[in-house]
């Protein structure tokens, strides 16, 4: 335990002392912002509309748009984070090896899975730092929002936005374990991210055996029931085992650096 | 203190360390003399328990290497060839952080990363970004992380290369001092160096074990014969007839020395003996002028290009010496 929060605190020293995080940070809250200024302004339209053809018509409308705009928040969100994770990961193992201290590391009396656990937490830390912001989004529409907020919604969402996160940092983290190069890693980690999103939206509107079992292996698809505010076990499993996985691949990968020319 | 047996790693059919054996006992500097890709590191490595051996096993404090892996890592302090630093930290931030990854007691640690401070002469530079540092300071932040933790055995790869004179010197003094307290091995291609710093030199050549001893006894040992330099105004025929002719004197090399009439006289004779006097007599008893007349012995330097210019040198040997 001591070894993992050791690690865990220089990586979280050293996130915040380099220009790469704070730009993904703002990145994700810029485009965050704008989404959520774009959802919501639709929907507000949407329903004016809504109400004064009920008006019209002399039906009541039953637009809950506080509602809608969460859940079509959260579809947005869990999208560009496929595509901003890698920037957080590609250095987590790449960077280390370059500056050779991998070897600081593999030489110390810690084991490869309190290194690997130090820095998985520290990533997942950053990406909660930099989901936290859009909460004030939430809490500025709850100030004006009628009918009033689905809380339990929220919650669920924010639930399976950080269980798939921590899945994309576990898989970037393990391929940033893989070279020594932070440019080849954010690469791969982008062009395996942008597969599995592709799988998810190529799978999404067809219905054979195959595209089931795509969309079942789809991370993204275990998404949709968080932003609707359904928390299922069953995704919740398919998560955390995820990430259990990546992170057990990256313990290996830095087992086998023994066993690889150095 | 540090046992290795046969130890032997190869990557593929391409051998890196080639069944080398031999022990460092408690508070010894050992250098590991040899040239780029001789196999210095790779060893190193093996003992840090950063890689595995092929075959053989290396034993530090009484623990296997890679058995007991976890104990050993808490006994060694390592400096990788080049030192394994994060920029981005400050000095002490960062040997704060070694220190706990090697295990120190969270209440110990503040003590021990001033005195690895204090040791390394880094006291006044402690909040300074590591980025920020010379090339020979970031050396000796490499050489506290090494030690903060306080371990029984040092290993230090190459720990002087890339500095200019002053920080060499500075660095050799550190390590000096840091003998008797830990037991340590440092790798070098400088062979001075090894002669200056080192209480006993491993010849290491092509993965295998040229030579092990004292820089002095290899000196002697390979040094076979003696050898008396002179210079002399004369006759050459004069003169090696002169020479020759002394008792124990087993070949005499002349030469005229440029830009003067003056030779060169290289004598040699078999080790154990001193000719000087009668070499001298001899000459100036031929009415030869002497002008100097001393003794010189096989530098390190010598030695190691024979040990490790190999067949090339055994064949050369043959004719030269003895």
């Amino acid at each position: 335990m001591k070894g993992i929060i050791a690690v865990y605190r220089r990586e979280m020293g050293s996130y915040f002392v380099s220009p790469i995080a704070y730009i993904v940070i703002g990145l994700f809250l810029l485009v965050c912002g704008w989404f959520f200024y774009r959802i919501l302004t639709f929907f507000i339209a949407q329903s004016v509309t809504a109400q004064m053809r009920a008006m019209q018509m002399g039906a009541p409308p039953a637009m809950d748009v506080p509602g809608l705009v969460i859940q079509n928040f959260f579809g947005i969100v869990s999208t560009i984070i496929l595509f901003l994770l890698p920037m957080l990961t590609m250095g987590i193992y790449a960077e280390e090896r370059k500056r050779g201290t991998m070897e600081l590391l593999m030489t110390s009396p810690l084991t490869e899975l309190q290194i690997v656990l130090g820095k998985f937490f520290a990533a997942l830390t950053l990406f909660l730092v930099m989901l936290a912001p859009t909460l004030i989004y939430q809490i500025i529409m709850s100030a004006y929002a009628e009918p009033s907020i689905p809380w339990a919604v929220l919650w669920s969402g924010y639930l399976g936005l950080v269980l798939l996160g921590s899945v994309l940092v576990a898989l970037g983290s393990f391929i940033s374990s893989l070279t020594e190069s932070q440019i080849i890693a954010g690469v791969a980690t982008f062009a395996v991210f942008l597969l599995l999103w592709v799988l998810d939206f190529g799978a999404r509107d067809s219905s054979s055996t195959w595209s089931d079992i795509v969309q079942y292996l789809s991370i993204l698809r275990h998404y949709d029931d968080f932003s609707r505010g359904v928390i299922d076990t069953a995704n919740v499993i398919f998560y955390v085992s995820l990430a259990a996985v990546g992170v057990f691949l990256t313990q290996r990968s830095l087992d086998s650096m023994r066993w690889r020319r150095a | 203190m540090i046992e290795v047996d046969h130890l032997t790693k190869s990557y593929g059919k391409n051998v890196a360390v080639n069944d080398i054996s031999f022990t460092v006992s408690k508070g010894e500097i050992l250098g590991f003399l040899g040239p780029n890709g001789a196999g210095k590191t790779t060893t190193m490595r093996i003992l840090t328990g950063y890689l595995p051996a092929t075959t053989g096993s290396a034993r530090i404090a009484g623990y296997d290497v890679f058995e007991q892996s976890m104990e050993v890592r808490r006994r060694i302090g390592y400096l990788p060839e080049s030192p394994p630093l994060y920029p981005e930290m400050n000095v002490q931030a960062y040997l704060e952080f070694v220190a706990r990854i090697k295990g120190v007691a969270g209440a110990d640690i503040p003590n021990r990363v001033d005195r690895a401070m204090e040791m390394a002469t880094l006291k006044d530079r402690r909040d300074e970004l590591i980025k920020r540092l010379s090339r020979g300071y970031k050396q000796r932040v490499g050489i506290a992380q090494a030690i903060v933790h306080n371990p029984d055995v040092v290993i230090l790869d190459e720990p002087t290369v890339g500095l200019d004179p002053k920080q060499i010197i500075e660095v050799r003094k550190l390590i000096k001092g840091l003998a008797g307290e830990h037991t340590i091995i440092l790798s070098t291609h400088i062979l001075p160096e090894a002669s200056q710093t080192c209480d006993r030199v491993v010849i290491i050549n092509r993965g295998r074990i040229a030579a092990v001893d004292t820089p002095e006894n290899l000196t002697t040992q390979l040094k076979g014969s003696e050898r008396v330099q002179m210079e002399v105004r004369g006759e050459e025929e004069t003169l090696r007839e002169a020479l020759e002719q002394v008792d124990g004197v087993t070949k005499v090399d002349i030469e005229p020395i440029e830009s003067s009439d003056h030779l060169k006289a290289i004598v040699e004779s078999e080790s154990g003996t001193d000719l000087r006097g009668k070499l001298a007599a001899a000459t100036i008893g031929k009415g030869l002028e002497l002008f100097e007349l001393k003794a010189v012995s096989l530098s390190l330097e010598d030695i190691f290009l024979q040990l490790t210019t190999e067949e090339t040198a055994q064949a050369q040997e043959a004719t030269v010496s003895v």
